[in-house]
């Protein structure tokens, strides 16, 4: 197993240099470097300003110097300096956003698990019971609506209407002073929008998933037999074909993760969560290179990741899936 | 950032600035009874759709980071109320007969945050670091045309041009940086103090929270007076609409509202009995603009036809809801260098029709489009995706140009694309497209004919012998009367010639929270009296920051 695990990690790094030289290639491909969009139409810009500016940057190498030299600095997991003027590390930047985007994804995550599960196999058992319309089109209705509408909808009804809920931000400004089970309520608070929107919106691949399998499963000659023996249903359902009908989505869950980061970049920009989403999103603007092809390499490590763990989480749960 | 996407404007006190017109529900402001009497105490909050980059405006560019800027540090000279220079941490100052030189004198007992006192010697170092190679600022020209430098004593200091410069006084608005905090950095922007910034103004820094708020406490000790509020906390809010539901929520004191906002979603009874809005001109216009050598518009009578058929009115009341100004020229109302009577050209299709006539644009095949010598008059005008406002007047203009027997065709680019693909290369026909309008009338990038290269702004191609000279005159001379002279007259060869189709002024429509008291509207706009501001002491609303 362990020697697996190695093995697919190594596997991943030509696939993370074939990812970085893509995004490099695309994001220079774009009109306009980080000089043009810090000094087009600003009259004060002079032409010498521009090319001292691009010195700085190291921009007035050719573009295969310029991948060498970054590739040559990844090797050793320096991802540069920002090309904002606060000149900070990049992986310092990317670090103080990451454990946000990851926690509100997880979040999300956590709830979409939570209700789809048990939707997906109540509405297989219970095939085209009220229940299962009813679900059916809840799910699609999350699926279908776009994310930004719906938040700006709650934020009106919760936020200004109802005055219940916060409207955007993490904590609230007076957060540091307030007691410590304070702060929690606070966060709480701050979490329900965002995390109920990033998990509604994404219900209803799994739920439908979960059901699809599960009435596959409950097909099978030996749900037919367990029934036949007398087993009450819950027995069934929850030993028998649970097991079975989980399996696949434990790859879909692995999938899921670039899903969810780049969901991030819409929700993190109308909630106004300082993220790794918005950060993304400004360094794009900004034509801030070092900072794109940071993001980009730690959202491609972790789409593997995901991909590793739901290969891995599938061989645990499938004995007869091979390992060595 | 989409604010840099018309001139950036170099001095942080521009920011908000604008043109006192009219106050709207003024209810708030009654005179200060005893219980709305100035206090201590509160917090200001306010929204940026950009997070700040850095702290030391000579190495930042976006208005986030400038406007944040100016709560910390000072320049020597800044404009006041009425858009005319004053001294800031310079008590005065005197221009030479000739014009050659300035000698500023300091104001004494200044000190830095740090409780440092504050002499010529951090002028001196903020010049030399402004002239550095090693910093990478993109307002060293101004100060490159120093050719001498002086610090007599501790409060005075002198510098020395070739020629008199006008645009020279303003740029002593730079902040002042502090020597003994930044000597040790040959780059001042990867300095400590880019990200937390000593100053010398009424705020002190507090807290950087990237991407989320940056935080600012009161300096007791400022030396223009202990500023009433006790904090300022700019959130970073990405998306405008977003910005708008904190707003009406209770989570943002001040926004600069849209003219669907100001006009449709404001005029609640909750809203209004929450805010006060206020509106007045800004600074900048929207414009058409032609590629002056395109064998469609080299004649001036065409571009004359084009403001005719233009119906800057309908446009006002379509893109702006009647919430704006047509523009006649490229400088503001009620300022100085502003000529109010030049050739103006009233809405008149008829007029414009007589004039593509006469110069040989008629309609012989009634397809209903011009043509002369086999060529049909169309042709496409180009302006930056995610600008409704620049898309609608592109609408409306396209209507009122196909009544004329001119079709025009409406293309949308990406903002990198538009400038580095299109108007740097010159590739274009027309555009539509703003100007923001500084302070100082100096607008010599934009007419010289020799800002005609790649990347330099006059990329319309416009070249007139007189405005040349004119326009090194306006630059040459401290005298108002003579400057004025200048730019009156530019302005009218501008009306004749007709290079660009000056469209109109857009108002700024700031809404802020009625708690806040002291808001005096001037022709600057807002802001520049913000240590004034105060909040009563019985209608506190963040109580847990004591003053």
């Amino acid at each position: 197993m362990l020697r697996y695990i190695v093995r697919r990690l190594l596997q991943t790094i030509p696939l993370l240099i074939g990812i970085s030289l893509i995004s490099f290639l695309v994001i220079h491909a774009a009109p306009g470097g980080p000089v043009e969009m810090s000094t087009d139409l600003n009259p004060k810009a002079t032409a010498e300003y521009r090319q001292r500016l691009a010195e700085y940057y190291g921009l007035d190498k050719p573009l295969h110097v310029q991948y060498v030299q970054w590739l040559g600095r990844m090797a050793t997991l320096d991802f540069g300096q920002s090309f904002s003027r606060d000149g900070r590390q990049v992986s310092e930047k990317i670090a103080e956003r990451i454990p946000v985007t990851l926690g509100i994804n997880v979040l999300s995550l956590g709830l979409i698990i939570l209700v789809a599960v048990p939707v997906g196999i109540y509405s297989a058992v219970r095939k085209d019971s009220w229940f299962d319309r009813i679900s059916t089109v809840t799910v699609f209705t999350g699926y279908a609506v776009p994310a930004f509408w719906l938040a700006l909808l709650l934020m009106i009804l919760f936020g200004v209407r109802l005055g219940w809920l916060p409207i955007s931000g993490l904590v609230s400004l007076e957060h540091e002073s307030l007691p410590f089970a304070g702060k929690v309520w606070d966060r709480a608070r701050h979490l329900v929008l965002p995390v109920f929107v990033s998990a509604f919106t994404g219900l209803a691949g799994f739920s439908r998933y979960m059901r699809s399998n599960m009435l596959e499963v409950i097909r099978q000659d030996y749900i037919a037999s367990a029934k036949a023996k007398g087993l009450p249903e819950r027995k069934v359902v929850f030993r028998h074909a649970l097991r079975n009908a989980l399996l696949p989505v434990i790859t879909i869950l692995g999938l899921s993760v670039p899903g969810l980061l780049g969901g991030s970049v819409i929700f993190e920009s109308i909630f106004a969560i300082p993220g790794l989403g918005q950060l993304f999103y400004q360094g794009v603007m900004a034509r801030d290179y070092p900072l794109v092809m940071g993001s980009l390499v730690i959202g491609a490590f972790l789409t593997l990741l995901g991909n590793l763990l739901a290969d891995v989480g599938y061989a645990l749960a499938d004995p007869r899936i091979k390992t060595g | 950032m989409k604010v840099s996407r018309i001139i950036a404007v170099a001095l942080a006190v521009a920011v908000l600035a604008g043109c006192a017109k009219k106050k709207e529900e003024a209810a708030g402001e009654a005179a200060p009874s005893s219980s709305a009497a100035p206090a201590y105490g509160d917090a200001f909050v306010e929204g940026s759709i950009g997070d700040v980059s850095g702290f030391l405006t000579a190495v930042t560019g976006d208005s986030a980071s400038h406007t944040a800027a100016g709560y910390v540090f000072n320049g020597l000279v800044r404009y006041d109320k009425n858009l005319k220079l004053e001294g800031e941490l310079a008590e005065s100052w005197e221009v030479s007969p000739d014009g050659r030189k300035i000698t500023f004198h300091l104001r004494k007992g200044v000190t830095w945050h740090d409780g440092k006192p504050f002499t010529s010697e951090d002028v001196m170092f903020t010049y030399r670091k402004m002239i550095d190679p090693k910093t990478p600022t993109a307002y060293a020209e101004d100060f490159k045309q120093v050719t001498r430098a002086s610090a007599p004593d501790s409060w005075t200091f002198i510098v020395e041009y070739e020629k008199p410069f006008a645009p020279a006084l303003a740029s002593w608005g730079m902040h002042v940086l502090p020597k003994h905090l930044l000597e040790k950095y040959p780059d001042i922007s990867r300095s400590p103090l880019n990200k937390h910034p000593v100053g010398t103004g009424p705020f002190r820094f507090l807290e950087w929270k990237t991407g989320e708020k940056t935080v600012f406490e009161v300096n007791p000790d400022y030396f223009e007076g202990r500023p009433y509020l006790s904090r300022v906390i700019t959130r970073v809010i990405p998306d405008p609409a977003t910005m708008f539901l904190e707003l009406k929520s209770g989570g943002l004191d001040m926004m600069g509202l849209t003219p669907l906002q100001f006009t449709r979603q404001t005029e609640t009874e909750k809203f209004r009995k929450s805010f006060n809005k206020y509106r007045y001109l800004s600074f900048g216009y929207t414009y058409l603009g032609f590629r002056l050598d395109h064998p469609l518009f080299r004649d001036k009578r065409v571009r004359q036809a084009f403001a005719h058929a233009t119906h800057k009115q309908e446009i006002i009341e379509g893109v702006l809801f009647g919430l704006g100004k047509e523009a006649t020229g490229p400088y503001k109302p009620g300022t100085w260098a502003y000529n109010p009577d030049v050739k103006k050209y009233p809405y008149d299709p008829e007029r414009a029709k007589s004039l593509l006539a006469e110069a040989g644009w008629k309609d012989a095949d009634g397809d209903g489009i011009r043509e002369k010598e086999g060529r049909k008059f169309a042709f496409t005008v180009l302006t930056n995706a995610g600008n409704e406002s620049r898309a609608k007047t592109a609408a409306i203009l396209q209507q009122n140009l196909a009544a004329v027997g001119i079709r025009m065709e409406i293309r949308t680019l990406e903002w990198s694309a538009f400038i580095n693909e299109f108007v740097d290369k010159r590739k274009f026909d027309a555009v539509i497209l703003g100007w923001s309008i500084s302070q100082d009338p100096d607008q010599y990038d934009i007419w010289s004919s020799k800002k005609t290269g790649p990347k330099e702004f006059n990329f319309v191609g416009f070249a007139d012998a007189e405005v040349d000279r004119l326009l090194e005159e306006g630059r040459r001379t401290f005298d108002i009367e003579k400057r004025k002279k200048a730019y009156f007259r530019i302005q009218e060869i501008l009306a004749e010639e007709q290079p660009y189709v000056f469209l109109y002024y857009p108002d700024s429509l700031p809404a802020v929270q009625k708690r806040i008291r002291g808001i005096e509207p001037a022709p600057a706009g807002i802001s520049y009296n913000f240590i004034k501001w105060y909040v009563p002491k019985g209608e506190r609303k963040y109580t847990s920051f004591q003053p």
